[in-house]
């Protein structure tokens, strides 16, 4: 199984979540993944809203006492 | 295009610019009037709210605006402009501007490359 980095962004609203992915992405390499906990519930609809429009791959979304966990691969 | 000095209004433009750059879009921001203060060394004072929500955005754990723009200009490729007539009425020089600032910028040349564009102010 791929080993799966945390992107740990609990407490930060909107869109810091999102924008501490992309700044791992951007050193990612093709293949690797991610999981985002993030307690913001709009980041919880951005980040696969922006994961499908950029083309990466969204693998999991599921909330768990407070705190989303969106789990995602780079395809590009 | 970015005029405001407000929180809300400098927050508001930074989520707009660094999520539309991050997300294919062409962004260039033009900042002036009471905005452009908060990216030079000559104001040291946050922005001050215009109403509740900005004094909650200062209790929260939001990211800062600055901290989004240049987010913007580092992951998106976003451009951001001063404009020239307000660095020249703050009498600032390039020192005295956020290094990842563009150079100063004329009005003609943004509404030239903003032609066929959507254009938000703030």
């Amino acid at each position: 199984m791929t080993d799966r980095k945390i992107i740990d962004a609990r407490g930060s609203f909107c869109p810091g979540p999102l924008m501490e992915l992309i700044a791992r992405l951007k050193f990612a390499a093709v293949g690797e993944e991610f999981e985002v906990l993030s307690t913001d519930k709009g980041s919880a609809s951005e980040i696969p809203e922006w994961l499908h429009k950029v083309g990466h791959e969204l693998l999991d979304s599921r909330e768990e006492a407070g705190v989303w966990h969106i789990a995602l691969k780079k395809t590009k | 295009m970015v005029v405001s000095g407000s929180l809300e209004r400098l927050q508001m433009a930074s989520m707009v610019a660094s999520v539309g750059a991050v997300s294919g879009n062409e962004v260039t921001v033009f900042l002036s009037m009471n905005a452009l203060s908060h990216f030079t060394t000559v104001v040291s004072a946050p922005p001050l709210p215009e109403g509740p929500f900005g004094k909650l955005l200062q209790d929260k754990k939001v990211p800062g605006f600055k901290q989004l723009f240049h987010q913007a200009v580092e992951l998106g490729d976003a451009k951001i402009h001063p404009c020239s007539m307000a660095v020249d009425v703050l009498g600032v020089g390039a020192g005295d501007l956020e290094p990842w600032l563009g150079e100063p910028q004329g009005l003609t040349k943004f509404l030239s490359d903003a032609h066929g564009g959507q254009v938000w102010s703030f």
